[in-house]
């Protein structure tokens, strides 16, 4: 797990009473807003449309059940009784008071929690695979990683005012649930030859207006050169990203200006300079960071469970959801759980307290006290034996938490758009509803099989259209909402953006377009085995433009 | 055209709009409405003192219908801000979703 230490408890706690002061020197009219707004945009509180909003980081997305319960205690003491998971693995509540912040800190820092690097054109919070630790197809726990990096880039003085904000994402398998080729930095775990550890490294992919793909310049970084090599590549960008123009400053811009050779010199020869010095990682200080992360001690079990199979097979809602929520296990006769926070016609990624405490009691009880947030938005209890399967799923379904759509139509992510945030065009979340509702067949959505529909409010693309299978895009067309589809985006290890299939669609129209999508998909896949994403880079925009928009 | 002036409550962030007589108030049925320019021009600058001495943030004219007593912003985004959000849960009897297309 992750050891907050002594370091970052100073920091945190000093950091609570230094913002208590400035909320109380803002409220009591000492402080216009123009200085208060990037105190309080550094640690975490932005104004959105109907109120504040503060956002808390999950680093990679790793939570016990007493932080879990914390969250779900903070949204009822000090908001509406709901918490909103992000795709970058934190949280956010949409209705703090300001004058509450301080005592929210306060509460969040008794569990080693905090609201930093959640804002500002800083290393924002690294993300993760949320099956890390788990995975059968791992080939090492990516978060001992994320959590190196965090430590070296938290507060890091020469990368706290980079030229835009920076985001870094890990993945354990070659399989990538992390989505880090549209990360600025993102980085595999590989294995060499030799059976040395080290990372495939990526740079300069990114979404928002102008999305790219990143670009391998590492095939194979030895473990001990991760910090020195992320070092130098911060350092490039630092020194040659764009500061004039907000819309050009992400790595990725500089990327596609300077052209990845160019820079891919740079930033080895930058390397050079520094690989040897104080940044080396030496074996010993992963091996400590890597006991934080221990698995638990999972006691041996038959690889296949007679009490889920028995209970499956008299409850056929519990087999569907063993068939599409359970994740495989490093570890026979155990799973990972997904808890779709995607209740069919619901608010994508939303949780109440009194859900954040059912998890939290389930995690202790089944689950070795260990939850995680994907950036799909879902709840994830990484090591479950198969034989608790019946008794999680009991628990979960008392508060519909046991949506059986893991990967599925209904999973959509959604970002909060127009009935949120202050930058949105349109809303998302009522489409995202509106689709689960028309998906929401349990027989229809097997029959589709695995889907993604990511949707944005605007084109900063949080909820990360340009990689979903469909994407909407949410614009604003004289003051009429109007989405945008895209298709045959992809944000894991094929990754691709999405292609902007035509002219877009008025609010009423959306629904009824993204089905034409998926029966034109179901009538021109070669069978039930093909996906989606096959089918659409196999036959291309055509048959979908024609069912659209007509010849 | 008619306009009213919005903000969000400094200590607490809820929107609010500018009543009669300089009063800000959550309602935004409640809102004073603004007949011309030189109306619009006065409010706005009483409620930047407000913005000055630390009461509201984020202040804003924008454009209503007012209509039997109901007040009704012309942009999507203000009628949510005034109304708030449009999603329903079943698990979240707090929400009372709104339809948009119900208002205005
Ligand atoms: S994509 Fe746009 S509308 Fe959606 S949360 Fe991000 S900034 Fe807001």
């Amino acid at each position: 797990m992750y050891r907050y230490d002594e370091f970052d408890a100073g920091f945190v706690n000093e950091r609570v009473s230094q913002f208590s002061d400035q909320v109380y020197r803002r409220l009591a009219g000492d402080m216009t807003e123009d200085e208060f707004r990037p105190l309080r945009l550094m640690n975490g509180v932005y104004l959105q449309l109907h109120a504040y909003m503060l956002r808390v980081a999950i680093p990679y997305g790793t939570l016990n059940s007493a932080q879990l319960r914390r969250l779900g205690r903070i949204a009822r003491d000090y908001d509406r009784g709901f918490g909103h998971f992000t795709t970058r693995q934190n949280i956010q509540y949409n209705w703090p008071a300001l004058k509450d912040v301080p005592a929210i800190l306060a509460e969040l820092a008794e569990v080693e929690m905090h609201a930093i690097q959640t804002s500002g054109n800083c290393i924002r919070n690294v993300t993760a695979d949320h099956f890390s630790g788990a995975a059968q197809d791992e080939i090492a726990d990516s978060r001992p990683y994320a959590e190196i990096l965090r430590q070296w880039s938290s507060i890091h003085p020469e990368f706290s005012y980079l030229p835009r904000k920076f985001k870094i994402a890990v993945t354990g398998a070659a399989h990538d649930r992390a989505a880090i080729r549209v990360h600025d930095i993102g980085l595999e775990v590989r294995r060499n030859d030799k059976g040395e550890i080290g990372f495939g490294v990526f740079v300069g992919g990114g979404q928002g207006r102008t999305p790219m793909i990143a670009r391998e310049v590492r095939e194979f970084l030895p473990e001990a050169d991760l910090i020195a090599y992320t070092d130098a590549i911060l350092r490039i960008y630092n020194l040659y990203g764009r500061r004039d123009n907000k819309y050009k400053a992400r790595i990725k811009i500089l990327v596609h200006e300077t052209g990845i050779e160019v820079l891919k010199q740079d930033i080895e020869a930058e390397f050079e300079r520094i690989k040897d010095g104080a940044l080396k990682l030496p074996a010993e200080e992963v091996a400590r960071i890597e006991a934080y992360f221990a698995m638990p001690d999972l006691p041996a079990r038959p690889a296949t469970s007679a009490v889920l199979e028995a209970a499956a097979g008299a409850d056929p809602e519990l087999a569907r959801f063993a068939e599409v929520n359970l994740h495989p296990h490093k570890v026979p006769g155990y799973a990972s759980v997904t808890i779709s926070l995607k209740p069919i016609g619901g608010i994508p990624g939303d949780a109440s307290a009194d859900q954040m405490d059912l998890v939290a009691d389930i995690a202790r009880a089944h689950a070795f006290d260990e939850i995680r947030v994907s950036h799909e938005q879902n709840l994830v209890l990484p090591h479950v034996a198969l034989d608790d399967v019946p008794a999680v799923y009991a628990q979960l379904k008392t508060l519909g938490l046991a949506t059986a759509n893991a990967g599925l139509i209904t999973d959509i992510i959604a970002c909060p758009g127009l009935d949120y945030c202050a930058l949105a065009n349109a809303r998302s979340i009522p489409v995202a509803s509106r689709l689960s509702e028309r998906f929401g067949d349990p027989a229809r959505q097997a029959e589709i099989g695995p889907l993604s529909i990511k949707i944005s409010g605007c084109i900063n693309a949080c909820g990360h259209h340009h990689v979903g299978h469909i994407g909407i895009l949410g614009v604003d067309r004289r003051g009429e909402e109007f989405y945008q589809i895209t298709l045959g985006g992809s944000p894991d290890e094929t990754a691709s953006v999405g292609n902007i299939v035509g002219r877009g669609f008025g609010s009423d129209d959306i629904v009824d377009a993204v089905e034409k999508v998926v029966d034109t998909y179901l009538a021109v896949r070669t069978d039930a085995d093909e996906p989606f994403l096959a089918t659409y880079r196999r036959v291309g925009d055509a048959p979908f433009k024609e069912a659209l928009y007509g010849a | 055209m008619q306009q009213i002036v919005t903000g969000n409550r400094l200590i607490d962030g809820v929107v609010v709009f500018r009543g009669p007589g300089g009063s800000w108030v959550e309602a935004v049925d409640a809102a004073e409405v603004l007949g011309d320019d030189a109306a619009s021009e006065a409010a706005f600058a009483a409620a930047m003192r407000d913005f000055a001495n630390c009461v509201v943030v984020d202040v804003a004219l924008i454009d209503v219908k007012a209509e039997a007593g109901h007040v009704v912003p012309l942009r999507l985004r203000e009628r949510i801000r005034a109304e708030g959000p449009t999603v329903k849960s079943d698990y979240r009897p707090d929400l009372r979703p709104w339809d948009v297309r119900q208002i205005g």
